[in-house]
């Protein structure tokens, strides 16, 4: 029986649920210091002074460190030439939360004490938070030497004027996609011990390999003396594939002090250093015909990067102008974008990361099409969607290349799954009614770029290579240990990588433990990021356990005198087929294979293990169509979601169970971007105002609708396994489809736009009449 | 410090006893004095309900109570829930189930505060679910899964 595709139980639950799991904040090392930083509380000021005499004086301070003490060390890896970030504020501060000082003591309440006992004179600078204001005449200037704030540009070559002047009509929107918290529920932590053997660090982390690449090299140490652990991580959203400067700092101070030395963030300074994603302001247009037809689009993207440019925020809006057309065929399409620097935090990767920045435009201006043109939103994307038989799909840009989607049969089932004529004839009705809450529908059919990726796809993210790796080890009992380069933060890479060996190898599941995420055991790792999980990785572990059973037939066929290509395996055994009864166990293959005089002469001992590297050849594109019904009260303007249908297509499912989920997570944070979340800064102070979780709206379970799933499957061509991945889906699909059903609720207003997120106060101004 | 004080809190059926500074949280008691690490802490606003466990039977952030509060009191955290479904009780079987954790994180604190619900009310409706986990913030879900796990707890009482 295949168990890909099984709705099979984690692995991890057991001890999860027992409170057992490990995450780093659970280990204590005797002798264990605490690190604490002390913040700016500046967004751009110059550091006149740090009175550090007092702190000194608490009992149980051990020490106190600023940048003057971490003079012999450069910037921190990663960054931008001439813009990079250092591990401690070195003359200036640039965003509000930078680190300037840390303190080590004996536990985490005398480190909060000496964190305030430490002070900084500030002499203040003019700040720029938005980028509007940071692109200015005149703006002050977050790198007084760069000369302006803006870091990249990449311009238009033709500004599509000639062709939008051609169509019957022209949409065009001005949209900001606003800066929203990634919010793992465990904050950055790290915990590093400098013994004589060398260094390792515990960090809640998705790339722990990338990680001790950039550490040896900034310590100018060996890696074989560098060694990293990512535990149980709790949540990371791309906020934990950032190279922050706490990470590079602990190290340090391990090895002055002789100790142990942790640092666990706490939710206000989690909100202040994590970085926070998307932020980039879109001004998109489009030309169509009478019959809704799209012909020409013209996307520009202003991404605001924050004070430092992070390589994952410099990519953000190419992937966002790479997937500007989304799932529409569209003849013209011409995008540019430019980066910008402010005093607030550095903008990174969060799920999705410039994907469902591009989707929400695309999937908002089609619906602006169809406002105008008078058409059913669901009819303009059929007549603009990219035939099934078209892929794979060439687009405006060549790196990108569709691999496989079937938006038609999406569309059906999502209007199928949410009684999409019953809700609009309901609609219809409500209208008569002014009593009754206004009620909306909205569509979202939407297609990312994930699988990361093909060679050269993360290199410019500053990894080593875009590969994952896999090893596949035969104990000398036949279990199996699976060692994978790409190390999860509850994706479930235990569960689903058994299931994918277990079916190669014919092993069962319970005799085959994943290790993941150190980087003395795991051979070479890229990390989790991008949606690889399963694509990259998970097919690293089928080729490699393919390769494991080939040599492990041999040994079988020697011990049962029968030719390999007759025997086959199953429920931990070879038999020969055809031959009831002629069989050997798997464990008796695994024992002989340690043994020279029991196997072939061509194999040696031990030869039941294989080490992959999986390269991919292209990227995978994972799409999907999701419907989305809003009900607004006439009174508050609050939005109630009353129903949300997810149709997913990500190619081969290897858990269902597993695959549902991350949708599920996704969407949550999609309409949560949609209704409640939005990093906000105090314009003139550059000040964060959501710097908690009592500020930053995180929904609960009570803020949110149950979901009503559905699936199609067109398989991924470009990996052994036809997998696309899901890990970022629903976060890129769930946005529009809420704004858009927003926007229908409110059109009989005249309203064509709202943006993110939609409260009730905007949404109330809009019925009255209020412009945005 | 002078000013700490003895405590004495029955955890988990056990009686501990330490001297501890008076602003020590009861979190940090349970994490660092006793070790118990499965109790979590995921803010500092008493917002996300990661560090819930029960005192005197009933669910509580034990970020919001100070160690010498919990003086002379009981408190159960994860590690002290034990029941019939191989060692797990139903609430933790429905979440295992139900596939309703993913990073883990929240979990112990989730299934704490869904056990305390279960107390109050034994048969709730899922929007009463819901409310009632409010102050629960999980970050992978998007809770429906975790509702499917309270649904399944009810349906599939502890056996023992």
């Amino acid at each position: 029986m295949s168990l890909v595709g099984a709705r099979v139980l984690r692995k991890e639950d057991p001890r999860l649920l027992s409170g057992t799991g490990t995450f780093v904040d659970d280990l204590a090392p005797p002798r264990c210091a605490f690190a604490s930083f002390v913040m700016s509380t500046e967004a751009h000021a110059r550091i006149v002074s740090i009175d550090v005499r007092a702190a000194l004086k608490i009992d149980g301070v051990h020490a106190v460190y600023t940048a003057a003490d971490f003079a012999e060390f450069p910037d921190v890896p990663g960054g931008f030439p001439d813009l990079e970030r250092p591990a401690l504020a070195r003359n200036s501060v640039r965003f509000v939360g930078e680190p300037v000082a840390v303190v080590v003591a004996e536990d985490r309440y005398i480190a909060a004490d000496a964190v305030q006992a430490v002070e900084v004179d500030y002499d203040s600078l003019p700040v720029v938070t938005t980028i509007a204001a940071a692109t200015a005449e005149g703006a002050p200037l977050v790198f007084e030497h760069h000369g302006s704030n803006v870091v990249t540009v990449v311009p238009m070559l033709d500004d599509l004027e000639r062709e939008l002047e051609r169509c019957d009509g022209r949409a065009k929107l001005h949209i900001v996609n606003q800066r929203c918290a990634a919010v793992p529920i465990e904050p950055l932590a790290c915990l590093a011990d400098w013994t004589r053997d060398g260094l390792t660090l515990w960090a809640t982390f998705q790339a722990p390999h990338h990680l001790r690449n950039y550490l040896s090299t900034w310590l100018d140490i060996p890696q074989t003396q560098c060694r990293v652990i990512a535990p149980d991580v709790g949540g990371g959203f791309g906020s934990k594939i950032v190279w922050y400067p706490e990470l590079f700092v602990a190290p340090v101070i391990s090895k002055r002090l002789g100790r142990p030395v942790k640092f666990a963030q706490t939710r206000t300074e989690a909100m202040q250093q994590m970085a926070p994603g998307r932020d980039q302001e879109h001004d998109i247009e489009v030309g169509y015909e009478r019959d809704g037809t799209i012909k020409a689009l013209r996307l520009v993207v202003s991404q605001n990067l924050g004070a430092y440019p992070d390589p994952t925020g410099l990519g953000l809006p190419v992937l966002t102008t790479w997937m500007a057309a989304g799932a529409y065929k569209i003849p013209k399409v011409e995008t540019s974008f430019r980066t910008v620097m402010t005093n607030t935090t550095p903008v990174a990767a969060y799920r999705g990361a410039g994907r469902p920045e591009a989707a929400f435009s695309i999937e908002r201006i089609v619906d602006l099409v169809a406002q105008r043109t008078g058409l059913d939103p669901a009819e303009v994307r059929r007549r603009n969607f990219i035939p099934p038989s078209a892929f794979p799909y060439e687009t405006h840009n060549e790196a990108v290349v569709y691999d496989s989607a079937n938006f038609p049969e999406g569309l059906a089932e999502c209007l199928r799954l949410i009684d999409y004529d019953a809700v609009r004839a309901e609609q219809v009705e409500r209208r008569s009614d002014p009593t009754a809450p206004l009620l909306g529908i909205g569509l979202s059919s939407w297609l990312e770029i994930a699988g990361f990726g093909p060679n050269g796809a993360l290199e410019g993210f500053g990894h080593l290579a875009s590969w994952e790796s896999a090893q596949v080890r035969v104990q000398p009992d036949g279990s199996v240990i699976v060692f994978a380069g790409s190390s999860p933060h509850g994706q479930g890479h235990e569960t689903v990588f058994s299931q994918i060996a277990a079916d190669e190898l014919g092993v069962s599941y319970d005799r085959i433990q994943v290790r993941t995420g150190d980087t003395a055991t795991v051979v070479q790792g890229i990390g989790t990021m991008g949606s690889r999980g399963v694509p990259t990785s998970g097919s690293a572990v089928k080729v490699a356990s393919q390769r494991v059973l080939d040599r492990a037939k041999k040994v079988a066929a020697h011990l049962l005198e029968a030719s390999e290509h007759d025997l086959e395996v199953a429920d931990d055994a070879f038999n020969v087929k055809g031959s009831p009864g002629k069989k050997v166990s798997w464990s008796d293959v695994a024992w002989a294979s340690f043994q020279p005089l029991a196997i072939p002469p061509e194999l040696q001992a031990g030869s039941l293990e294989e080490r992959l590297f999986q390269e991919s050849p292209n990227f995978s594109y994972p799409s999907g169509v999701y419907g989305c019904v809003v009900e607004i009260d006439r009174e508050t303007g609050h939005v109630t979601v009353r129903n949300m249908a997810i149709v997913d297509d990500c190619g081969t499912v290897i858990n269902p169970l597993l695959a549902e989920g991350q949708v599920h997570g996704g969407v949550a944070q999609g309409i949560a971007q949609a209704l409640y979340e939005e990093m906000i800064y105090e314009p003139t102070t550059g000040t964060p105002i959501t710097s908690s979780l009592l500020d930053y709206l995180v929904p609960s379970a009570a803020d949110l609708p149950g979901f009503v799933a559905g699936r199609i499957n067109t398989p991924c061509p470009n990996n052994p396994l036809g997998a696309k991945g899901i890990g970022e889906s629903g976060a890129v699909g769930a946005p529009a489809a809420v704004i858009n059903a927003i926007v229908d609720a409110l059109s009989e207003f005249g309203v064509d736009h709202v943006d993110m997120p939609a409260t009730p106060e905007k949404v109330w101004a809009l019925m009255q009449g209020g412009a945005e | 410090m002078s000013r700490d004080q003895p405590v004495e809190i029955t955890v988990n059926g056990s009686r501990t006893r330490h001297v501890v500074d008076p602003r020590l949280l009861l979190v940090h008691y349970l994490r660092e004095r006793e070790r118990l690490t499965g109790t979590h802490v995921g803010c500092d606003t008493s917002n996300c309900g990661a560090c819930t466990v029960l005192l005197d039977g009933e669910s509580v952030k034990s970020c919001t109570v100070l160690a010498v509060q919990a003086d002379g009191h009981e408190v159960t955290t994860i590690e002290g829930l034990s029941g019939g479904y191989d060692g797990f009780t139903a609430v933790q079987e429905g979440f295992r189930q139900c596939h309703g954790l993913q990073c883990g994180y929240c979990t112990p604190g989730m299934v704490m505060a869904v056990t305390g619900l279960l107390r109050e009310r034994t048969a709730p409706t899922d929007a009463e679910i819901r409310e009632g986990l409010e102050g629960n913030l999980c970050r992978c879900t998007g809770y429906q899964m975790i509702v499917d796990s309270v649904r399944w707890a009810i349906d599939h009482p502890d056996p023992d």
